[in-house]
């Protein structure tokens, strides 16, 4: 007879689907919005570069959250998309292809595809065995490119030029780069909004919070997980066409198990299941980064000592923290 | 071969043990049928085998006339078999009544539906607030499962198993860990089943074994040792000296 978990981890996560989250969003996206002319005020228009990648990481993290937070599913192997998606646009680059629906098609389809085959596989098992073959899937994927010599192998490789739209070089602008980020931004969040309300959803929630009572129901999580980390997949290859284009330059280091884990921290440090969350992790988690790294060398011990301290002290991370600030819990 | 559910020699063994050994029994159509036994006869187990939780080794289990022996447990609910868990087992984090919205979900139209809200559906809530009016949990709808006294929490169970359209509910201590007052609720609510309902109950209290029960059959060491009426298995020598002598 097994011990029924009475309070699953659902349970303690913040309930902020409702309107707390999404005027949380909205907030970020209205700051987001301002921030180029902020910072050309401010007279440091060099931050737009780290506002695009914050951006970038953030439509990643929000992926994440789709089968981490609202899953459970722990996945170690995310950057892995993220990878695939860069390295679409660096290989169609290299061979001429250069039209940014064309590349995000591809690293969308083959982000996709790779998770479908990993996930179909890593889905059977669970708990530390799926985390332990996502992070395996992830390093293959991380030594392949390693050993790809024609595309550079380790060394990685540049891109000459952004990506272009019907021959128009939209995104060579820092400024064009942004705004088409924070469109894909914006567009996934409110995508991934319908979608953990669905009926598709609910079977994902369900199945985070009691599996055994969704098969008792009359569901197969199987399927229904599959597709989430599918999902999931495809939308962080997406935020790989950006992250491409952002540094024009693709290398192994986009798919190591240490990114992978970056993501997962942003997650978790804004607050899992409640998207918001997982674009306010990302913000926190890069500034804090930039911020301290241009303070003192040593800045990964004061860095690692903060995260502690906020996934401890904030339960719920950043939004669980805000949900308590701006009118306690809802629901 | 009769009844809504046969049970022909289902065996299983855990290494050595033998936790299910030979078991036939029939569930008539519209009976509530309980079967009792000491700790460790096998009852859950069993219950396990006929949902479908654990596969068996051997025997089959027919359902309204089909094999269902190898069928997953999702399969058996949408064929019409379901079950509650004598640890109870809901959605804590999700409300009463998206917790009887899901079961309906899971026998209505296909769950891969990604933009329209599933808490607005209308079709869903109004079969689920049905569900919950009849274990009556009607008022309790838009809170909190996990809030629940462990009385209405138990309601809920039941509530579950019934929004799946079930015709047979395998009822696994549907009284444990509740208080008097609870226990009668759920009494109550078991013999109003009854006639829309086919039940399969395991249970303790033997007082509401005999109160509810058409058919009562006795499990010790994995064995049906006597199957028939209450007083008639209440009468029997065998069932007297393995189990309801304990308790004087």
């Amino acid at each position: 007879m097994k011990d029924t978990d009475t309070a699953p981890a659902g349970a303690r996560t913040p309930r902020l689907a409702g309107r707390g989250a999404l005027i949380g969003a909205l907030v970020l996206f209205a700051i987001f919005a301002v921030l180029p002319f902020a910072a050309h005020a401010a007279g440091d228009p060099f931050f737009i570069v780290t506002a695009t990648r914050i951006i970038v990481f953030a439509i990643a993290a929000l992926s994440l959250d789709l089968i981490l937070g609202y899953g459970a599913i722990v996945s170690f192997g995310h950057a892995a998309f993220m990878g695939i998606g860069a390295y679409s646009v660096a290989i169609l680059a290299t061979h001429g292809i250069g039209d940014v629906l064309v590349q995000a098609l591809v690293a969308v389809l083959a982000s996709a595809l790779f998770a479908l085959v990993t996930g179909a596989i890593s889905l059977r098992t669970k708990g530390v065995y799926f985390i332990m073959i996502t992070l395996a899937f992830g390093q293959m994927a991380y030594f392949f490119m390693v050993s790809l010599s024609a595309y550079g192998g380790d060394d990685g490789l540049t891109l000459y030029d952004r990506s272009t739209l019907f021959g128009a070089p939209l995104l060579d602008g820092d400024i064009g780069l942004y705004y088409a980020a924070l469109a894909v931004l914006v567009g996934a969040f409110f995508l991934l909004r319908a979608v953990v309300a669905s009926r598709f959803g609910r079977v994902l929630r369900g199945t985070r919070d009691n599996r055994v009572r969704m098969q008792a129901i009359g569901f197969s999580p199987y399927p229904y997980q599959l597709t989430a980390y599918v999902l999931a997949g495809a939308i962080a290859g997406l935020a790989g066409v950006l992250l491409a284009n952002q540094t024009e330059f693709v290398s192994p280091a986009y798919m190591t198990w240490q990114r992978s884990g970056e993501l997962i921290v942003m997650v978790v440090l804004g607050g899992m299941g409640t998207l918001t969350g997982a674009i306010a992790g990302a913000v926190g988690f890069l500034m804090l980064e930039e911020i301290l790294s241009s303070l003192w060398v040593h800045w990964h011990i004061v860095f690692g000592a903060l995260l502690v301290l906020i996934v401890l002290y904030t339960r719920g991370g950043l939004a669980g923290l805000a949900g308590r600030v701006f009118g306690g819990r809802r629901r | 071969m009769s009844g809504l559910l046969s049970v022909r020699n289902l065996c299983k063994s855990f290494g050595a043990l033998k936790v299910t050994d030979g078991i036939d029994f029939d569930v008539a159509p519209g009976e509530i049928h309980a079967i009792i036994g000491p700790n460790g006869a096998g009852k859950t187990t069993l219950i396990h085998q006929l949902s479908g939780a654990l596969k068996s080794d051997s025997g089959t289990v027919r359902f309204a006339g089909e094999d269902i022996t190898r069928l997953s447990m999702a399969a058996r609910v949408k064929k019409g078999l379901a079950r509650s868990f004598q640890i109870t087992s809901i959605l804590e984090g999700f409300t009463v009544l998206e917790n009887a919205a899901t079961a309906v979900q899971a026998r209505s139209g296909s769950s891969f539906r990604f933009f329209t809200p599933a808490a607005s559906e209308s079709v869903l809530n109004e079969a689920a607030m049905a569900a919950l009016a009849r274990v009556g949990l009607a008022e309790a709808a838009h809170r909190r499962a996990g809030d629940l006294s462990h009385g209405e929490k138990r309601q809920l169970e039941i509530a579950l198993a019934l929004a799946t359209d079930a015709k047979l509910l395998l009822l696994d201590e549907p009284l444990a860990g509740t208080g008097h007052e609870e226990g009668a609720v759920l009494i109550a609510l078991m013999a109003d089943l009854k006639a829309t309902h086919t039940l399969v109950l395991i249970e303790h209290d033997m007082d509401a074994v005999f109160a509810l029960a058409d058919t009562v059959s006795a499990l010790v060491y994995g064995r049906l040792i006597a199957s028939g009426t209450p007083d008639a298995v209440r009468a029997d020598p065998e069932v007297r000296a393995a189990y309801l002598g304990e308790e004087g």
